[in-house]
């Protein structure tokens, strides 16, 4: 395993697009020839030398490539987007579009993280020490083929839109989420260990949602269907079983009908 | 003698009203009256008569005072500012016609810069429901001639669209509607009493911010299931009794508003409206339509997704490929995120609609205004370049709410020497590719440009 650290020399007058610092593109390079890797930053092209101070080579391929960031990425989008395999450390915060299509590898990031976390991921880890915002695991606009494997646990908070037409995969809310948990979804399995405001399954088709707090405003297409004992990330607890949305078009499996299951937590 | 000029079209609101009369004096300068029209588009026109319009350019002066220039160094300054910038946002559009929308996405092009409409604080997630989930949409000739139920939601058009209610929605008396309002039953989803929801048969008076959960109980109850004893504020017996209403429409007609998009959940909410409208389908015909606000907002979208396939935030920073992603690429988020360094307000005024801490941010940076009169955008700009008024004194295409193109004719002559906004953004992009050392193929291309001057073109 060989690793590349960068460290942040500059903050970018606007936005870095850094959708260069993956394994991938850094996959068989010298430190040099990282820095020579390109980005945007509005409509000039730069380089990652211009923002970053690059030590290290690269493994011969993206899985024998670890990149570690020492420092504040708050203004760079792309971080670790369509990566396949290795690894990406950021201490600090990362922007928008981190590991956004990534099929493979590792990503850990100690801060927080900006909207489009994960959006259309197929495979890998991300992990967030921090909170992140918007559109978690989410589909691309007008895409209905969402994130489809996969994990994302993100140790904080996290806003609205999360898993959006997920198709399959896990994400980990530890704390508390806004609106909006797994709309459209079809697959895939969605936890929050924290409160949620409302809407949760709405549209939903199919998949998994478990919430261990509360929910303050309950979706009206969900009904209660029982109690169950289930083992969420290593622990088993007893929940209330939903099903639901009973307002959406569900499919039939061996002449039964598939609902989306929500388990709320029940009271002590 | 005064000119009385028919079938005039009203530069206001997204019903874009075709059937103005205007009176103009004998040497078509000035408009004495006009007819048909509601109070506001009444004064639209009127204000084309104030003698203080603006007639040049005027820039900011390092003492902070406003100071007159010719055209000439105004397009100079325009062309060589956005050039400069990483990352220009141009925004407005509400109010132009198709043929400025059309001219100002070369000079996006060729600047690298974000284009985005008003729509970005309007009907945009109305766009994103639509990409999700589909239009089931019809004219509003179709609403007025069939429609025997209407659905207000969040949206006020006694207000926003005038006779929006006496030309397609409730009074009109249409081909199966011979009987008007007497045959239509008005429904009104909205947390307050608007003057729509007094006019309303039954009003829903919904907890603010619930829309999204009282379409899922709509959808629920159509699909035959139970919902709670009450949802969003509402009792069970009201949803299924409004639900009823609907599902024994011969045409159900839905117009929403900034009620649903701007609310939280947004496109969600707007989503879950088509999907409700797609489910009323199974037993009986259901329409949808957005209330959009300005009388050429929905062209933009057309213009632009016919240019680059998207309609609004298009993003044209790479040069190679459009991105659009709101949340991203939005006008108030790129702003408050200070992702751009260039400000061009076209036709609409950012300063009065955007967020202050977003027009903080944003003049931080050059700030151009190109409007026909003085605006609070205009006031806090560094050039304001003004234009004629399109539908007043320029003639051009509209798209109405309903993406119906109508032609807009122009009704007095144009101020001297003031360009509309096509003829300027030429004049901009002529001068980019002169300081880009490029080929104006753009303006070769146009056929029936009206600048530079061609002589095939009468």
């Amino acid at each position: 395993m060989a690793t590349v650290t960068l460290k942040p020399i500059k903050t970018p007058e606007l936005i870095f697009e850094g959708y260069s610092i993956t394994p991938d593109a850094f996959a068989g390079k010298t430190a040099q020839q990282i820095a020579g890797l390109t980005g945007h930053e509005g409509k000039i092209v730069t380089t990652i030398g211009d923002f970053f101070e690059v030590s290290g080579n690269a493994g011969e391929t993206a899985a024998d490539t670890d990149i570690i960031i020492n420092g504040d990425c708050a203004r760079v989008k792309y971080i670790g987007s369509k990566m396949t395999a290795g690894s990406v450390t950021v201490n600090g915060n990362a922007d928008m579009y981190l590991g956004g299509w990534m099929k493979g590898g590792k990503i850990y990031v100690t801060g927080n993280v900006d909207s489009f976390c994960g959006i259309q991921m197929q495979g890998g880890e991300i992990l967030i020490d921090g909170d992140a915002k918007n559109h978690v695991g989410c589909a691309y606009r007008g895409d209905w083929r969402g994130m489809k494997g996969g994990t994302i646990r993100i140790r904080g908070s996290a806003g609205n839109d999360i898993g959006t037409f997920m198709l399959g995969g896990t994400i980990i809310i530890e704390k508390n989420a806004f609106i909006h948990v797994a709309p459209h979804a079809e697959g895939g399995t969605v936890i929050i260990k924290g409160d949620v405001e409302g809407r949760v399954g709405g549209q939903m088709v199919k998949g998994d949602m478990y919430v261990l707090g509360k929910i303050k405003f309950m979706m009206p297409g969900y009904q209660k269907v029982g109690t169950v004992e289930k083992e969420v990330d290593g622990v088993t607890q007893t929940f209330d079983h939903y099903i639901g949305d009973l307002g959406e078009r569900h499919p039939k499996s061996k002449g039964q009908i598939v609902y989306a299951n929500l388990y709320l937590k029940a009271a002590a | 003698m005064p000119k009385l000029i028919k079938g005039v079209g009203c530069p206001y609101c997204g019903s874009s009203c075709d059937d103005i009369e205007v009176l103009v004096s004998d040497d078509e300068t000035k408009i004495l009256e006009v007819h048909n029209a509601c109070i506001i588009g009444n004064n639209l026109f009127h204000h084309a008569n104030d003698p203080t319009r603006p007639k040049l350019p005027r820039m900011r002066q390092p003492d902070g005072s406003m100071k007159e220039i010719p055209y000439a160094e105004a397009v100079d300054w325009m062309a060589k500012t956005m050039l400069n910038a990483k990352k220009p946002l141009i925004y407005g559009f509400g109010s132009t016609n198709c043929e400025g929308m059309s001219a100002v996405a070369r000079i996006a092009e060729k600047a690298g810069a974000v284009l985005d409409n008003c729509a970005t604080i309007c009907h945009g997630p109305s766009f994103l429901a639509i990409f999700d989930n589909g239009y089931p949409s019809c004219t509003l000739g179709e609403a007025k001639n069939r429609a025997d139920v209407v659905v207000f939601w969040g949206c006020n058009p006694m207000h926003a669209h005038p006779r929006h209610t006496s030309r397609y929605s409730i009074f009109p008396r249409g081909y199966f509607t011979q009987k008007g309002q007497m045959q239509r039953t008005v429904l009104c989803v909205d947390p307050r009493e608007t003057d729509t929801a007094k006019l309303a048969d039954h009003h829903l008076m919904l907890d603010q911010g619930h829309d999204y959960e009282l379409f899922d109980a709509f959808r629920t109850v159509l699909k035959g299931f139970e919902i709670p004893e009450t949802v969003a504020g509402i009792p069970r017996e009201k949803i299924k009794e409004a639900v009823e209403i609907m599902k024994k429409a011969k045409f159900c007609m839905i117009f929403f508003g900034m009620g649903c998009t701007h609310s939280d959940g947004r496109n969600h909410n707007v989503d879950a409206a088509i999907s409700y409208t797609r489910d009323l389908n199974e037993h009986t015909k259901c329409s949808i339509m957005a209330m959009r606000g300005h009388y050429n907002i929905a062209g933009p979208g057309q213009v632009w997704s016919w240019q680059f396939g998207f309609p609004y935030c298009i993003d044209l920073s790479k040069g190679s490929h459009a991105h659009m992603n709101p949340g991203e690429t939005s006008s108030v988020d790129l702003a408050m995120r200070d992702e751009v360094d260039c400000f061009v307000n076209v036709g609409t005024d950012a300063g009065a609609h955007f967020p202050i801490q977003a027009v903080q941010h944003l003049k931080k940076h050059p700030f151009i205004t190109v409007d026909p009169n003085f605006c609070m955008a205009s006031e806090i700009a560094d050039l304001h370049i003004p234009v004629r008024i399109a539908g007043v004194d320029e003639p051009g295409v509209v798209y109405r709410m309903d993406n119906v193109p109508i032609q807009f004719r122009a009704v007095i002559k144009g101020l001297p020497g003031v360009p509309s906004d096509e003829e300027l953004f030429d004049m901009v992009y002529e001068r980019m590719c002169e300081l880009t050392n490029t080929q104006p193929i753009w303006l070769a291309a146009k056929e029936d440009r009206k600048y530079p001057q061609n002589p095939a073109v009468s």
